[in-house]
């Protein structure tokens, strides 16, 4: 069947009644007129009290000429115009009915949005204020769940616990010794070009050590633990916020904090001055492959000038380092999860605001420990 | 149908015939949903062929079967409304990638079947800014957007209030008589099943087969097996 335009002619029988009658093809890829227009065209609007649609001549019709029909019917009841559709045919008829059958709530269509940079200001200033309120509350939340855990009247299971464990302790060890070994190497070979121009290329061995144990290794762990035990902490809360898991527990008079939020920070915060200690040895390990293999240093010569540079003192700025970034990164992590909104693409947000989140504290905090090691001397 | 080593339906074998409304009943755990994925195309039946009008979809090319799906319509069990896309974005989608409609065009279309399931205006919400029941009448304006051959519904009225599930019954009768759709139902709402359904087929756990087939009202009349008819009825005594 070869497609004919679709095409309307306009009659007036009399009175205040017109007649529309629909020719053609009234389908997708013709054409449509506009149904304003239309109306427009059967005269001065305000004469009409009843338009009869007829169909006697209609060729074929989709979707498109219901949609039509349908915004037609919009026009003529905001005209004030009875339609009175019983001549198209039975189909688009009955869908319009019923497209027209639930009228539109009011008030329910978004207005558009101020979009000018007042509006934007206060919108953002609206949402800091939220940001730092959801802070403040899990803060709030956590102390009474460490005093609750204190006192020993915390409720979680210890399988939680072991899991978190396992998931945060040995599961990361691959991942944190190669990151660790290769800081070690890039930080002997930035040194060696120094210092080789003073022939004191013995002493990247002091280098490495003193950088691994003071800052690189706590840092680099816990970069490394944000985007992947941060991430999966706030995934994984913020899908039992989807799958309303944390309102179960809610009901039952569980404290999501104590059964989902402590398990994995103590987890977190027992592991990762852990695999500290791992990343400065593997870092310093990594930094002697690069002594031996292009500098001629011996192992024996390393060991004992990096042994020489470290002190106990040093291991222990490392380690209270990454302590306290474990609370931050576990902390970010569930915060975010927790605070997360119930649908895929917020699930989304909450892991990726719980990484940058978390490694924005974790630089924040070591610059600020930096500076108070240096304050009290150690 | 198995998955796995477990096997959950075997020896099924029936015909929807084009403008039925097609019930899929059993009990919880008998493999409705299961069916249903496989009519749809998303999983392979372990033995056995589905066949669409005579082409046999898991023997047929990748094109053929593309062409095969444009036909279908799913209503998910809670919608399944992409999250991160408006409900007018969400039915556009499906227009926008297959169909050579200008811009308007799918915004009008939008407007219609947001309309048809009542829920003019809502356009611009997104699915987490609506209830349950809209987010499945809005599933179903995704559903019928390309005006699909075969309709399916996982669970229509499951959780839905007696009236919007009522009105959602009176919805799938008219898109079968509107736009001459065949529909398969999986559903054990005795209400729905005996209203809109024309033929069905009964798949029973125990057995994992279906035990039978054929108009709902009648089987449960007429039934010959005291499980359908006790499932028909209730669980209450069958008569006769």
């Amino acid at each position: 069947m070869s497609d004919l335009s679709p095409a309307f002619e306009i009659s007036e029988p009399g009175g205040a009644k017109r007649v529309i009658g629909f020719a053609g093809d009234w389908v997708a890829g013709q054409r449509f007129p506009d149904p304003s227009e239309l109306l427009g065209k059967s005269g001065a609007t305000d004469k009409i009290e009843l338009l009869y649609l007829d169909g006697a001549n209609l060729g074929r019709w989709d979707t498109l000429f219901v949609s039509f029909i349908y915004r037609l019917s919009g026009e003529a009841r905001a005209a004030d115009i009875e339609l009175d559709d019983s001549g198209l045919p039975e189909g688009a008829r009955k869908l319009v009915e019923l497209a027209t059958a639930v009228s539109e709530r009011h008030g329910v269509r978004k207005l558009e949005a101020d979009t000018g940079w007042l509006a934007a200001l206060g919108t953002a200033t609206i949402n800091t204020w939220k940001e730092v309120h959801g802070l403040l509350l899990f803060a709030g939340e956590l102390t009474l769940g460490l005093s609750r855990l204190l006192r020993g009247k915390a409720r979680f299971r210890g399988v939680d616990f072991g899991m978190a464990l396992q998931h945060a302790g040995p599961q990361a060890l691959p991942i944190v010794g190669l990151i660790s070994v290769l800081v070690g190497m890039i930080l002997a070979y930035v040194g060696a070009l120094q210092l080789k121009a003073f022939g004191a290329e013995l002493y990247i061995a002091d280098l490495v050590a003193l950088g691994m144990v003071r800052e690189m290794g706590a840092m680099m762990t816990a970069i490394i633990m944000a985007g992947r035990t941060g991430a999966a902490y706030a995934s994984q809360l913020g899908t039992m916020q989807v799958n309303e898991e944390i309102d179960a527990l809610r009901t039952l008079g569980f404290s999501p904090i104590d059964f989902l939020v402590l398990p994995r920070m103590l987890a977190l915060i027992l592991m990762m001055p852990l695999l500290c200690l791992y990343a400065d040895f593997l870092g310093i390990l990594g930094g002697a492959l690069v002594g031996a293999l292009t500098l001629d240093i011996s192992l024996l010569e390393y060991y004992v000038q990096a042994r020489r540079a470290v002190g106990m003192d040093d291991i222990w700025a490392g380690i209270i380092k990454s302590a306290v970034f474990g609370v931050l990164v576990a902390a970010a992590g569930c915060m975010h999860g927790i605070q997360s909104g119930r649908s895929a693409s917020a699930v989304g947000n909450a892991a990726t605001s719980a990484v940058v989140t978390g490694i924005v504290f974790i630089v924040v905090a070591d610059a600020l420990l930096t500076i108070f090691y240096d304050l009290i001397g150690l | 149908m198995a998955y796995g080593d477990l096997v959950i339906q075997k020896d099924l074998d029936f015909v929807v015939e084009r403008g039925d409304v097609f019930i899929i009943m059993g009990g919880s755990g008998c493999g409705k949903s299961t069916l249903l994925r496989h009519l749809v195309g998303l999983k392979r039946p372990a033995k056995g062929e589905i066949l669409y009008d005579g082409v046999s979809y898991w023997d047929a090319a990748p094109g053929v079967q593309e062409n095969i799906k444009r036909r279908f319509g799913m209503l998910y069990q809670s919608g399944a409304l992409w999250s991160s896309l408006t409900l007018a974005e969400n039915i556009a989608l499906p227009l926008e990638a297959f169909t050579e409609l200008g811009k308007s065009d799918i915004r009008d279309i939008v407007a219609l079947k947001l309309a048809l399931v009542g829920l003019a205006g809502f356009e611009d919400y997104y699915p987490a800014e609506i209830s349950g029941g809209m987010a499945k009448r809005a599933g179903l304006a995704r559903a019928i957007a390309l005006d699909p051959d075969i309709l399916f519904f996982d669970e229509p009225s499951a959780g839905l209030d007696p009236i919007s599930a009522k009105l959602l019954d009176d919805l799938i009768l008219e898109l079968r008589d509107s736009m001459g759709a065949t529909i398969v139902v999986v559903t054990h709402e005795l209400a729905s099943i005996f209203a809109i359904g024309s033929n069905s087929v009964f798949l029973d756990a125990e057995t994992g087969t279906m035990i039978a087939s054929g108009n709902p009202v009648q089987l449960r009349d007429h039934s010959d097996d005291p499980r359908v008819r006790r499932f028909l009825n209730r669980g209450e005594a069958a008569l006769g």
